[in-house]
């Protein structure tokens, strides 16, 4: 089992992504999604520096993948995409239509990422015709609907190609063309101040009686709970998943990581550090109330 | 520039059609489509009828197949697609590359729409669609602001729909969890969005009510205020120390003082939403937008916004408000 990090979600400093990737060269994960995601207007790395980062990086190892935006609107984001797909050192992480399709017409290898809608074995394999090397299911497919659609990919013939989870971390559950960061903070968004960089892990939303249930995220909303399938090893290992996803947190990273390689190197289930994921065992994302 | 109306059912659709309808969509009675509600949708009779009955009068009938089937019910959107087919369905409106693909082996006449729930918000997108898929026509999800709609329609190799009234998703469609994290029923895979199963409301004793999705407060209500459906997003919530709507108020998009532009930049057809609404909905909005498009085809210079349409719509508005949404940039 191979350990990635996922791409950054959050706005952070300059100084503090750079050094935080610094630090994660040391660290025992194998792969290294790196890029923005979420909002093109997040700019403290540019994306040349992004590459260069990439390229740095690369260089102790560790495999890189370049992320896309999850929404694509705007000419200049598409060539952003253009940039990172033309650059050809790199694997994609395509999060969307758009970058499935410059991945194909440049005949570059790609990740499907988790915000790219692939429910069933046909839609796998025609990506797969199409450039794509590795899975990561969107959030609310869990075990079984995994094991079917991969029992279906085999039966049709198809070698299955490798299979990441989302094995820790805020799931990611919707994209906006609005800003709900701005608005919470009531600025335009085309005025924002780039707000979000006073989030390091998103602004929290309650309910009105208290009980956390989202973060805000610049244009897109995760689930609050920081969710935990490593206890969950032995069934993903069963299932065939290949990596393991660790989404990246403003503090105590290292710890995660070095929590989920232990893991993998041991026998033994790994205790429960954060949230049970409810979509893994075919229940609602949430942690239900009690 | 067609007028494409919401049709849940057969009244719907014949409403529809007699207020001006230049094609309605319909859904058949399954998770096939993204409004898989108690009491909605088409049987294979009512359909073949409701077919008929817009043949009869020069409006077509889109068939909306725009989930996403997982591997083991694959087959019943194959089905679907087969019987949209035999049916004499004159286009599908599809989102998922495997129901697309399946319509394009197995029926190549019929023709094939992008769903809106397709997510697909660019060239490249649309192009990836058109060369796998051999879309004729694609649905462009409500996040574009005007000027984004106006650039893709010059450089999208298919001809453009865009939303022109009604309900406001404010999450790219086909891209939303908000439902499916909380209640497990999901707008993708089951077609529905915060089930009214899930939803239970509370009256206290001094007449204020507060609604749960699934257990989780949603809103709260004050003995007068209006209340609307609970889903997510459009619940008021705690951000810092504030209560508010955090991501969207209940209110409708109205693009109606868009027409002339939308007509100049060559958009190909404008869609209503709501195929949850009744007949009073489907049929005075149909009208009021039949009127405002004729008016508009035959003389966009001149055109004006009638004071009186904007009322008629505002009627039928969540909450009785309308923002421009998406296509206006202040609304990010």
């Amino acid at each position: 089992m191979k350990l990635s990090l996922g791409p950054l979600q959050y706005f952070w400093p300059r100084e503090r992504t750079l050094a935080f990737y610094r630090e994660a060269i040391d660290w025992p994960v194998d792969i290294v999604y790196l890029g923005e995601t979420v909002c093109s207007k997040r700019r403290e790395l540019r994306t040349l520096e992004w590459l260069a980062l990439a390229e740095e990086l690369a260089a102790s190892g560790k495999q890189i993948v370049l992320s896309t935006l999850a929404l694509i609107e705007a000419e200049a984001e598409l060539s952003v995409l253009d940039r990172q797909v033309s650059h050809g050192g790199f694997w994609i992480e395509a999060n969307d239509l758009s970058a499935v399709q410059s991945c194909r017409e440049k005949g570059r290898p790609f990740v499907a990422g988790p915000s790219l809608n692939v429910y069933n074995h046909r839609a796998l394999a025609m990506l797969a015709e199409d450039g794509l090397r590795r899975w990561v299911p969107g959030v609310e497919q869990g075990r079984a609907l995994i094991g079917e659609l991969k029992d279906a990919f085999v039966a049709d013939g198809g070698a299955m190609p490798e299979l990441e989870m989302i094995a820790w971390g805020r799931l990611p559950l919707s994209y906006s063309a609005r800003c709900f960061t701005a608005r919470a903070l009531d600025v335009p968004k085309d005025q924002c101040g780039f707000r979000c960089i006073d989030y390091p892990d998103g602004m929290p939303l309650a309910t009105r009686e208290g009980r956390p249930l989202l973060r805000i995220n610049g244009i897109s909303v995760q689930g609050e709970e920081t969710t935990d399938l490593g206890p969950e090893l032995h069934q993903l290992r069963a299932l065939g998943v290949n990596i393991l996803r660790l989404y990246p947190q403003a503090e105590g990273m290292e710890a995660v990581v070095r929590h989920f390689d232990a893991a993998c190197a041991g026998i033994e289930i790994p205790p429960r550090i954060g949230e049970r994921n409810g979509y893994w065992h075919g229940e609602p994302g949430m942690r239900m109330p009690a | 520039m067609q007028l494409v109306c919401p049709a849940g059912n057969l009244p719907a659709l014949q409403a529809a059609v007699d207020a001006g309808a230049n094609a309605v969509y319909a859904g058949f009675r399954d998770q096939t489509n993204a409004r898989a509600f108690p009491g909605l949708n088409f049987s294979d009779d009512e359909l073949r009828a409701g077919i008929r009955y817009a043949h009869a009068r020069n409006a077509r009938v889109y068939l909306a197949l725009n989930t996403y089937p997982d591997s083991a019910r694959l087959k019943d959107w194959h089905a679907a697609v087969d019987k949209a087919a035999a049916l004499g369905a004159d286009a599908i409106i599809a989102a998922e590359m495997a129901v697309l693909d399946y319509a394009a082996r197995t029926h190549p006449a019929l023709p094939r729409h992008l769903s809106v729930q397709g997510s697909a918000t660019t060239a490249p997108a649309l192009r990836y669609a058109h060369e796998r898929f051999g879309i004729s026509r694609a649905v462009l999800p409500r996040v574009l602001s005007l000027q984004q709609v106006e650039r893709l329609c010059e450089k999208s190799p298919v001809a453009l729909e865009v939303f022109a009234f009604g309900s406001l998703c404010i999450m790219v469609e086909g891209r939303c969890q908000l439902s499916s994290y909380v209640t497990g029923a999901s707008p993708n895979r089951h077609g529905v969005c915060s089930p009214a199963k899930f939803v239970r409301w509370d009256e206290q004793a001094d007449g204020s009510r507060s609604v749960r999705l699934n257990g989780v407060l949603i809103d709260r209500f004050e003995p007068e205020e209006p209340a609307g459906y609970p889903t997510v997003c459009k619940g008021r919530f705690k951000v810092g120390n504030e209560v508010f709507h955090a991501l969207e108020e209940p209110t409708s998009l109205n693009t109606m003082e868009l027409l002339p532009r939308l007509k100049q930049i060559g958009v190909v057809a404008l869609k209503i939403e709501g195929r949850q609404r009744g007949v009073a909905y489907v049929d005075s909005v149909t009208r009021t937008w039949r009127k405002a498009i004729d008016q508009v085809m035959a003389d966009d210079a001149r055109w004006q916004l009638r004071p009186e349409w904007q009322a008629e719509l505002s009627r039928h508005a969540e909450g009785h408000q309308t923002t421009l949404g998406p296509y206006h940039r202040a609304w990010h």
